[in-house]
C-alpha cells in the first residue's frame, strides 16, 4: 500500500473505531470497555474532588483569622469532616487506580479489557451508590466527627448523620474490594505473550501491590464502621466504656485498616511517577526489581505499623517502641524508590514536558512528605506533635504533593492516548510549576505552626498562629488556580487541541503502540512482548533540539 | 491585625519551659539537620542530572549499569543505621516520660465537653488553669467524663488522651516562671477549639501563697472518707460489719489474689473497676456481694474514694503539697 493511502486509511480508522466513538448516554452507563469506566470514575472523582476542595477553601477563609470569624463551630467542624471524608475515600483511594488503572491496565498488559469488564462497571455503579448516600448525608446536614470517626464520639455523642455517613464509606469499600480483585486476577491472567512479571511496567507492579492492600484491608475498615453504627443504633457496646466498651479498640481496626490505606493512595503515584521518569529521560528506571520489590514490601510492612497514630492513646509504651521502630522501617523501600528514580535520570536524555515537571515536583514533595514522616515516627517528638498542624502539613505532603501531582502527571501524560489530542503544553508547564509552588506556600508553614503547638481540628486559635495560618491561605488560593486551569484546558483541548498521534512522547509500551484514542478492543492485533520494559535504544549524546 | 504585628509574631520555637522540652527540641533539631541534609542532596543531585542531561544539551550518555546490587545495598544500609540511631534517641527520652516520676505533685484532671477540670491533693479546684510551683515535679491523673480528649502542653512537649473510664498519666518539671497554654488535642466535639486554658507556674512561695487564698476546703482524701461513710462503703469495709469483706487498708499497691486465680496489682485500675464493675474481679475467699456504684459516683468522686483509700494504705501517707 502506497503511504499516503495508508495514513488515510488510518484516519479512518481512527474516525470510526476508537473508544469514544459512540456517544449515546446508553453506550456510556452500560458500556463494559474499561477505558470508558476509567473515564466514568473520572468525571466522578472530579465532582468530589471539587466538593472537598471548596470545603477546604471556606476553612482556609475562615482560619485567617484568630477567632474564626467566617463559619460557626459546627459548621467547621462539619466542613473538614466532609473535607477528608470524601478526599480519602471518593477522590484518592479511587483516583489513580481507578481512573489511570482502569484506562492503563489492559493496554499495558496487551488485553482486550480487563478480566472481569461487567464487574469493573459494577464497581463504579457501587462507587456512585456510595457517593450518592455520602453527599445525601451532607446534604441533610452533614456529620462533624472528622474523617477518623472515633468513638466514643460518634458512637455516643455526635449529633449528626454518623450511621449514614458511614454507610456511604462502607458500600463505597465494595467498589475498592472489586477493582482490587479485578486488577489482581487481570495482572495474573491477561498477559500478553512474552510479557513476562519481570517485563511488567512498575506501575503495573504498583498497582498489584495496591490491589493486595485493597483486597486486604477494605473488609477491616467495613467491620469497624459496622461495629461502630452497631453502637450508635442499637447500643451494642463495643468501643463505649460507658456500655462496656473499649475506645481504644476502635482506633486499632480503624488504623489498622487506615494506615495500609495511606499507601493506597500513595504507591499508584510511585507508579505512575516510575512511568514518567523513564518516558522522559528515555531510560530503563535504574534498579527495576528493586524499585518493583518495594512495592511489595510497602505493602506488607505498611500493615505493621498501625500505632504509629496512637503512642499517645494510652497504647503500651512496649507497643510505642515496636510500632515506632517498624516505622521507620517501612519508609527503607521509599528511600530505594527516590534514590533510584534520581539515579535513573543519570546519562538518560531528558526533556522537560509538563508530566515530567509533575514527576519532579513529586520527588520533591514526596521526599519533604517521607522526610517528616520519620519525625512523626521518632517517638519522643511524636509526643509533642501528634495531633497538631505538623501531622496535617506531613501527610498533605504525602497525598496531595505526592498523589495528586502524580495523578495530575499522569493524567497530562497518557491524556493524548485518552482523548487523541494534546494540551497546550506552556500551559501545562506553567500550571505544573504554579501548584508546586502554591502548595509550599500552604503546607510549609504548617509545619512550623505544628511544632510550635497549634491542634488541628480547631475552628479557632490563640493569636501567635495568626501569621503562618495566613501565610497558608494565601497558598492555598495559589494552589487552587493549580486545579482549576488544567481542568480549563484539558476540556478545550478535546475540541480544539492538535491531535497526537499514536506516540506523542516518543515512549515505551503497549499503549503506545495503538491508536490515540484507542479502538475498542485496543489493539489492531495482540501485542506480543519481546524485549523487556522500557528499552529505550541508547540516547545520542549529541545534543538534539525538536 | 497589623502586617508588622503579625510579622512580629514569627517564632520557631514553643517557649522551652522544662528540661524535657529542651530534650525533645534537640532530637528535633537533629531531625531537621539530618533530613535536611538528604532532602537538599537528592534534590541538588536532581537539578544537577536534570539540567547536564537535558535533551539538547551534549552530554556523555553512554549507558551506565541498569541496576546494582552493591549500589541498591548501600544506599538502603545507610539511612537504616541512621534510622535506627534515631529511632533509639526518640524511645531514649519516651522511656523517660513514661516513668511513674517520684515524689511527685499530683493532680487530678477531669476533661469534659468543653473544660478542664482540676483538683490538688490538698483540695483545691481549678477550671481550665492549673498552678504549680516551680522545680516541683507534677503528675497528672487524667480521665474524661464523655469523649476522648487530649490533654497537650506545647511548652513542656508532652501530650496524652484522656480517656473516659480509665486513668491515664502524665508528667512534667515547670523549669520557667510564667504562664503557658494547655490545649485539648484530640477533637472532641463543637467546642473543641475553645477547651483551652493555662498552666501557672509561680515560685514556691507564691504558690503557697496561692493554696491559701480562697475558701478553706476539705483534702481530697478527706472529702474520700466522708464518701466512703456517707456511701455506705463503711458498713461493710470495717472491721464491725456484719458483712465480711476485705479490709481496705494497705490495699494500694498490694497484689491482690482473686478468684478466678489471678493476681493483680491493686492500682486506681483495680480500685475503680472494684466500685464501678465489681463482679468482674472477686477477691480470693470473698462472696461477690458489693453492689456497684456506677450510677452513684461521680469522677471527682471516685478521685476521692481512692485518695481516701491510698491514703490509709501506704505507710508513708502521700500528702503532696511541699512545704517550701
Ligand atoms: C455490701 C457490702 C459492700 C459495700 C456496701 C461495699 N463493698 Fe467493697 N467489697 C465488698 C466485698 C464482699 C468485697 C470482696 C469481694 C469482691 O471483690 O467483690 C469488696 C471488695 C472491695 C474492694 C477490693 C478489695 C481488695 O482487697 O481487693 C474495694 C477496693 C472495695 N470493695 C471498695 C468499696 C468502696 C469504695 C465501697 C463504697 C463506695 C464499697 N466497696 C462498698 C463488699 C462491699
Ligand atoms: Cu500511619
Ligand atoms: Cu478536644
Amino acid at each position: 500500500m502506497p503511504p499516503v493511502l495508508q495514513i488515510i486509511d488510518l484516519k479512518d480508522s481512527q474516525a470510526t473505531r476508537s473508544y469514544l466513538t459512540k456517544q449515546t448516554l446508553r453506550s456510556w452507563l452500560l458500556t463494559t470497555d474499561h477505558k470508558r469506566v476509567g473515564l466514568l470514575y473520572l468525571y466522578t472523582i472530579i465532582v468530589f474532588f471539587a466538593v472537598a476542595a471548596s470545603a477546604a477553601a471556606v476553612m482556609r477563609l475562615n482560619l485567617l483569622t484568630p477567632r474564626g470569624d467566617l463559619v460557626q463551630a459546627e459548621t467547621y467542624n462539619k466542613l473538614f469532616t466532609m473535607h477528608g471524608v470524601l478526599m480519602v475515600w471518593f477522590f484518592l483511594i479511587p483516583s489513580i487506580p481507578s481512573v489511570l488503572g482502569n484506562f492503563l491496565l489492559p493496554l499495558m498488559l496487551g488485553a482486550r479489557d480487563l478480566a472481569f469488564p461487567k464487574l469493573n462497571l459494577l464497581s463504579w455503579y457501587i462507587f456512585v451508590f456510595g457517593g450518592g448516600i455520602a453527599l445525601y448525608a451532607l446534604l441533610i446536614g452533614g456529620v462533624d466527627t472528622g474523617w477518623t470517626f472515633y468513638t466514643p464520639y460518634s458512637s455516643t455523642y455526635s449529633n449528626s448523620h454518623v450511621a449514614l455517613m458511614a454507610a456511604g464509606v462502607f458500600v463505597a469499600g465494595f467498589s475498592s474490594i472489586l477493582t482490587g480483585l479485578n486488577f489482581i486476577v487481570t495482572t495474573h491472567k491477561l498477559r500478553a505473550p512474552g510479557l513476562t512479571w519481570f517485563r511488567l511496567r512498575l506501575f503495573v507492579w504498583s498497582l498489584y501491590a495496591t490491589s493486595v492492600i485493597l483486597v486486604l484491608a477494605t473488609p477491616v475498615l467495613a467491620m469497624t464502621l459496622t461495629l461502630m453504627a452497631l453502637e450508635r443504633i442499637w447500643k451494642v457496646g463495643v468501643f463505649d466504656p460507658a456500655l462496656g466498651g473499649d475506645p481504644l479498640l476502635f482506633q486499632h481496626l480503624f488504623w489498622f485498616y487506615s494506615h495500609p490505606a495511606v499507601y493506597i493512595m500513595i504507591l499508584p503515584g510511585m507508579g505512575v511517577v516510575s512511568e514518567l521518569i523513564a518516558a522522559f529521560s528515555r531510560k530503563r528506571v535504574f534498579g527495576y526489581t528493586f524499585v518493583a520489590f518495594s512495592s511489595l514490601a510497602i505493602a506488607l510492612l505498611g500493615f505493621l505499623v498501625w500505632g504509629h497514630h496512637m503512642f499517645v492513646s494510652s497504647q503500651s509504651v512496649f507497643a510505642g517502641v515496636i510500632f515506632s521502630f517498624l516505622s521507620f522501617l517501612v519508609a527503607i523501600p521509599s528511600a530505594i524508590k527516590v534514590f533510584n528514580w534520581t539515579a535513573t535520570l543519570y546519562r538518560g536524555s531528558i526533556s522537560l514536558d509538563t508530566p515530567m515537571l509533575y514527576a519532579i515536583g513529586f520527588i520533591g514533595l514526596f521526599t519533604i512528605g517521607g522526610m517528616t514522616g520519620l519525625f512523626l515516627a521518632t517517638l519522643a517528638v511524636d509526643v509533642h506533635v501528634h495531633d497538631t498542624y505538623f501531622v496535617i502539613a506531613h501527610f498533605h505532603y504525602i497525598m496531595v504533593g505526592g498523589m495528586v501531582m502524580a495523578f495530575m502527571g499522569g493524567l497530562h501524560f497518557w491524556w493524548p492516548k485518552i482523548s487523541g489530542r494534546m494540551y497546550p503544553e506552556l500551559l501545562g508547564k506553567m500550571t505544573a510549576i504554579v501548584t508546586f509552588l502554591g502548595f509550599n506556600l500552604t503546607f510549609f508553614p504548617q509545619f512550623i505552626l505544628g511544632y510550635l503547638g497549634m491542634p488541628r481540628r480547631y475552628h479557632a486559635y490563640p493569636e501567635q498562629f495568626q501569621v503562618y495560618n495566613v501565610l497558608s491561605t494565601a497558598g492555598a488560593s495559589i494552589l487552587g488556580l493549580g486545579y482549576v486551569l488544567p481542568l480549563c484546558y484539558l476540556i478545550w483541548s478535546c475540541c480544539y487541541g492538535k491531535p497526537a498521534g499514536n506516540n506523542p512522547w516518543g515512549a515505551k509500551g503497549f499503549e503506545w503502540e495503538t491508536t490515540s484514542p484507542p479502538p475498542s478492543e485496543n489493539f489492531e492485533k495482540p501485542p506480543v512482548q519481546t524485549e523487556e520494559a522500557y528499552a529505550y535504544p541508547v540516547p545520542s549524546s549529541e545534543p538534539i533540539t525538536e | 491585625m497589623s502586617w508588622a504585628l503579625l510579622i512580629a509574631q514569627i517564632q520557631f520555637l514553643p517557649d522551652q519551659a522544662s528540661k524535657m522540652a529542651g530534650r525533645v527540641d534537640l532530637l528535633f533539631i537533629y531531625l531537621i539537620a539530618i533530613t535536611g541534609t538528604v532532602t537538599l542532596a537528592v534534590a541538588g543531585v536532581t537539578l544537577f542530572f536534570l539540567a547536564k542531561y537535558r535533551r539538547n544539551a551534549a552530554a556523555d550518555r553512554s549507558p551506565p549499569a541498569s541496576s546494582s546490587l552493591p549500589v541498591e545495598i548501600t544506599w538502603s544500609v545507610i539511612p537504616l543505621v541512621i534510622f535506627i540511631a534515631l529511632f533509639g534517641f526518640g524511645a531514649k527520652i519516651y522511656f523517660r516520660e513514661s516513668v511513674d516520676p517520684r515524689d511527685a505533685l499530683e493532680v487530678h484532671v477531669i476533661g469534659k465537653q468543653w473544660m478542664w477540670k482540676l483538683e490538688h491533693l490538698q483540695g483545691k479546684r481549678e477550671i481550665n488553669e492549673l498552678h504549680v510551683p516551680l522545680d516541683q515535679t507534677v503528675k497528672l491523673v487524667m480521665t474524661s467524663q464523655d469523649v476522648i480528649h487530649s490533654f497537650f502542653l506545647p511548652s513542656f512537649r508532652i501530650k496524652e488522651d484522656v480517656l473516659p473510664g480509665r486513668y491515664t498519666t502524665q508528667w512534667f518539671t515547670p523549669q520557667k516562671v510564667g504562664t503557658f497554654p494547655i490545649f485539648c488535642a484530640q477533637y472532641c466535639g463543637t467546642n473543641h477549639a475553645l477547651m483551652i486554658g493555662q498552666v501557672v507556674v509561680l515560685d514556691a512561695a507564691d504558690f503557697a501563697a496561692w493554696l491559701r487564698t480562697g475558701r478553706e476546703t476539705a483534702s481530697v482524701a478527706q472529702r474520700g472518707e466522708q464518701l466512703f461513710h456517707s456511701l455506705g462503703c463503711s458498713g461493710c469495709h470495717s472491721p464491725q460489719a456484719a458483712v465480711r469483706a476485705p479490709l481496705l487498708e494497705g490495699l494500694y499497691g498490694s497484689r491482690v489474689p482473686l478468684t478466678d486465680g489471678r493476681i493483680v496489682n491493686a492500682d486506681m485500675r483495680y480500685i475503680r473497676d472494684c466500685i464501678l464493675l465489681p463482679k468482674t474481679e472477686i477477691v480470693s475467699g470473698f462472696d461477690p456481694v458489693m453492689p456497684s456504684f456506677q450510677d452513684r459516683v461521680s469522677e471527682d468522686e471516685l478521685f476521692a474514694l481512692i485518695t481516701y483509700i491510698k491514703s490509709i494504705g501506704s505507710p508513708q501517707p502521700e500528702v503532696t503539697v511541699p512545704d517550701r
